[in-house]
């Protein structure tokens, strides 16, 4: 009896040993997908000649450097600040209006960075209301009289995108803050210590990961960045793989430098990984209860909403009012554009597809790594999350390459078997579109995956097992209940983010296929910012309610 | 897996429906980095005339590369685009054709196409000065921009755009590489502000005080004036005074907007029918009216907008020339830091 039923249970566990393989499999797979581009560009960057290094060491990368190190430094200390602040703010204190103040810390991510940077360019240029309203209350007729420093420099730029990409600092964080953190700020708060001292000593550290996190994605936005330097005149390395691809035809020089910068991000995440790297973060399976926030009323509790303000005031409330000024302005110009339907509802299919595939792909390769912790899917993990730390347009470029080769294939052996021509069926069919999503933003849901599964205690996962579950039911009966609430969280950024997501839209879309971003773009490009606001403003209205949904996940969560 | 595969199929499939449609007699299928709002009009009217549907994609960066990758698959028939750098590269990468039609050879000036046919210009545009309107300025060379007269006046977008890489290499084709690099950090030291924005943005700066004087192209004058761009853009554009300035030995620069036929193109005689149309004196009215740009047709009408600026009078170094010396100038603008 004792026989069979280890026999029994070893032929269970060799089954379930192969479960355990596809996931692997399908992790590896996956991150071959993500790297295709890369390794596109690798054999793009080959053709060229070296012949550029010596110019761009001598005259380009000094500035290009300090710069972009510049920006990366500014946006990074000023997201930490606004993110944990903030998250700080509404999870330790309670204030009236504490619980609008917790999801409207969320509308920023609704902005692209290209809109604030132009609606702020207005808003702030000498001829613009504030000033003007400066000048009125001095008595000044004209802008030749007296203005304010231009807006337009590397602070303008820092501080800008400092306040439309705090909210992945918030968002991680403040999830830290409610669930593990909060036994054990609870235990400090019991032995008598002080809110600051909790903050400093227990709350901070313990976020650590979460704001690590929070700020690669951050600073990878910004690092992507073409738009609002563009406006601000920010020279990053980012612009420097443009000039030489668009202005010098180099795309083999571009895709060298593009390189060397992917090279860059990696190091840094690399670093970071290390200087953490005595530090285990286990939790147990005791059920989280948040601590109780400090009521604050009165003058203090007015002060404390005042200060979480700021930043809603400042990365959405100005930006999207002036939004809806300009689109009102234009709407009793012109009238509402016929394609603005048809643009809005390509912009939520193609975001609404892409984010169902980068969700299942990004749990795919966390839970992988979980399963089989080990090289293999360590590196598949990864691998999967470069795309995002490489420039849009780029990598575009990347997908373009090989994704045209298979078109043609596909075009060339149908009409030699069947004889009829398929057309590009990837990029005509949108396909490309979808990978080229999947590719940049992978990192969010798998990142979120990998952060969601690392809660579950494993003894869960062996529990399971021990009664019987594969891999996949484990994953289906225990994990995915369990992080329910980080994937959704994940999979509503990811959607934002595909919905604002402009250079790969325009370089692989179908054609006749517009969405707010391109329309927007399309305006832009040739200043009529006007024109555009409407979509402009569609599209910070989509991305708000994606937002004001997750804020909806997290408090039921809390 | 199979699952997966499953429901992304399903997915790929509504995605098709969405982005096929409905096929008609005749079509036509342009790759366009020219916006959206600029051409429509004129594939509009072409349309009406002729029954022939286009299909457009617009792009901004990378169209050579898209139409490059596609290779024979491509469903492209005409590249449209400006500058006539991207136009000489798209010919020297092999992704066109040369044309034959005698209605493109009337119409367009030689010095306006290519030697072999490949691509032809249909409109121009010239590099123009915009002054603040009461400045006391009547004539201008671009030598004078580095004059130091002008420090901390001068407008400019990035020096790494085309339009100024264009006007930068026509330079080196005047003084040579040397004059160049010194007027560049000329010209650099006597900014407003850091080299950037879009051209528009020199009148509204100037409006705002920021400079004096900037430089620009010619047609968004008058979109800013004729209200096109809304009630604020005819402040910028009252604001400013137009003076064409020319080369010491030569003339105004210009640039221009030209397509060329795929090399693949699966629709040639529709698209060799739409180039034709877009040269006719119909569309070069609407090149003229619409968007404010000079028409390549001699004898086609100019917007009076455009035509109070005062009489054109092109530099005559070939277009060809200018190309040959934009990775220099590119290089050269990189080297005095000029948009740092």
């Amino acid at each position: 009896m004792t026989d069979t039923v280890l026999q029994r249970f070893s032929f269970i566990q060799a089954a379930h040993r192969k479960v355990g393989r596809l996931w692997l499999f399908m992790a590896v797979v996956i991150a071959l997908l993500v790297l295709t581009p890369i390794l596109a560009l690798a054999w793009e960057a080959l053709h060229g000649s070296s012949d550029l290094w010596p110019h761009l060491f001598a005259f380009v990368l000094p500035t290009a450097l300090t710069q972009t190190l510049t920006l990366l430094l500014g946006v990074g200390i000023l997201v930490i600040l606004i993110g944990t602040g903030s998250a700080w703010l509404v999870t330790a204190y309670d204030f009236p209006g504490r619980s609008t103040l917790e999801w409207a810390l969320l509308l920023p991510l609704a902005v692209p960075t290209y809109i604030i940077a132009y609606a702020y360019l207005d808003i702030l240029h000498p001829i613009g209301v504030v000033q003007g309203a400066i000048r009125a209350v001095l008595g000044y007729s004209s802008p030749r009289e007296f203005r304010l420093p231009d807006i337009r420099s590397m602070t303008g730029c820092i501080v800008l995108l400092g306040f439309v990409l705090y909210p992945y600092v918030y968002i991680t964080t403040r999830a830290m803050f409610l669930t593990q953190a909060a036994n054990l700020i609870e235990a400090a708060r019991t032995l008598g210590t002080t809110r600051s001292r909790i903050f400093w000593r227990v709350a901070l550290p313990l976020a650590r990961p979460a704001i690590a996190v929070g700020v690669s994605l951050a600073l990878m936005e910004a690092l992507n960045d073409i738009g609002a330097s563009e406006f601000l005149g920010v020279k990053t390395l980012t612009v420097s793989v443009y000039t030489t691809w668009i202005t010098r035809s180099d795309l083999p020089g571009a895709a060298q430098i593009a390189l060397a910068m992917l090279f860059l991000v990696i190091a840094l995440i690399v670093i970071e990984r290390w200087a953490r790297r005595r530090q285990r973060y286990s939790l147990t399976a005791q059920r989280n209860r948040s601590f109780t926030p400090r009521k604050l009323g009165g003058f203090a509790g007015w002060m404390a909403f005042c200060s979480g303000f700021v930043p809603v005031f400042i990365g959405f409330v100005a930006p999207a009012a002036y939004l809806a000024i300009e689109a009102w302005k234009r709407f009793h110009m012109a009238g509402l554009s016929r394609q603005l339907v048809s643009e809005a509802s390509n912009t939520i299919i193609m975001s609404a597809v892409a984010t169902a595939i980068v969700l299942v792909f990004g749990i795919a390769v966390a839970y992988a790594m979980r399963l089989r912790p080990g090289r293999f899917s360590g590196v598949a993990y990864r691998l999967s999350t470069v795309g995002y730390a490489a420039p849009g347009t780029v990598i575009a470029i990347g997908i373009l390459i090989p994704v045209a080769a298979l078109d043609q294939f596909i075009d060339r052996n149908a009409m030699s078997w069947f004889g009829f021509s398929t057309g590009l069926l990837l990029i005509g069919s949108g396909a490309a579109l979808i990978y080229a999503y999947t590719v940049r933003f992978l990192a969010i849901s798998a990142g979120a995956a990998e952060a969601g599964f690392s809660r579950i205690p494993i003894s869960f996962d062996q529990a399971a097992r021990s009664l019987g579950q594969d891999a996949t039911g484990t994953f289906r009966n225990v994990h995915l209940p369990l992080s329910k609430t980080a994937l959704a969280a994940a999979g509503l950024l990811v959607f934002v983010d595909c919905m604002k997501e402009l250079p790969a839209t325009l370089l692989l879309r179908p054609l006749n296929f517009e969405t707010l971003a391109t329309h927007l773009y399309g305006e832009a490009a040739r200043g009529t910012y006007e024109e555009a606001s409407i979509a402009a403003l569609a599209i910070v209205l989509i991305g708000t309610l994606p937002v004001i949904v997750l804020a909806g996940v997290g408090r039921q969560k809390a | 897996m199979n699952k997966l595969s499953a429901v992304k199929l399903a997915l790929f499939g509504s995605v098709m429906a969405l982005a096929s449609s409905g096929a008609s007699a005749a079509e036509l299928n342009l790759y366009t980095t020219r916006e959206p709002g600029l051409i429509k009009p004129l594939l509009d009217a072409f349309t009406a005339k002729s029954d022939v549907k286009v299909n457009t994609v617009f792009m901004k960066d990378g169209l050579t590369e898209r139409v490059a990758s596609e290779g024979e698959s491509s469903p492209a028939d005409i590249l449209m685009t400006v500058d006539f750098g991207n136009l000489i590269d798209l010919t020297e990468k092999g992704l066109t054709q040369p044309v034959e039609s005698k209605v493109l050879d009337a119409a367009v000036p030689e010095n306006l196409r290519d030697a072999g046919n490949n691509w032809f210009a249909l409109s121009t545009r010239a590099r123009v000065l915009y002054a603040a309107k009461d400045l006391d300025l009547s004539a201008f060379n671009y030598e004078d921009l580095a004059d130091p007269r002008w420090k901390g006046k001068v407008c400019i977008r990035s020096g790494q755009h085309p339009y100024n890489t264009a006007l930068f290499a026509d330079y080196i084709a005047h003084h040579g590489a040397e004059a160049t690099e010194k007027w560049l950090t000329g010209v650099k030291d006597n900014l407003a502000r850091t080299a950037g924005g879009g051209d528009r943005d020199v009148a509204k700066d100037i409006l705002g005080g920021i400079c004096d004087i900037g430089i620009a192209n010619s047609y968004y004058v008058g979109l800013m004036r004729s209200g096109k761009g809304g009630e604020d853009q005819v402040a910028w554009g009252n604001a400013i005074k137009v003076i064409l300035p020319t080369f010491k030995d030569g003339g105004t620069q210009v640039n221009i907007s030209g397509a060329a036929v795929a090399k693949h193109a699966p629709n040639k005689e529709q698209a060799v029918q739409l180039l034709e149309y877009l040269v006719s004196d119909e569309a070069q009215k609407l090149y003229a009216e619409a968007n404010f740009e000079y028409p390549v047709k001699a004898g086609a009408s100019i917007d009076p907008i455009i035509a109070s600026f005062g009489e054109l009078k092109v530099d005559p170094v070939p277009l060809t020339e200018i190309a040959g010396y934009r990775k220099e100038a590119s290089e050269l603008a990189e080297k005095v830091g000029f948009d740092n």
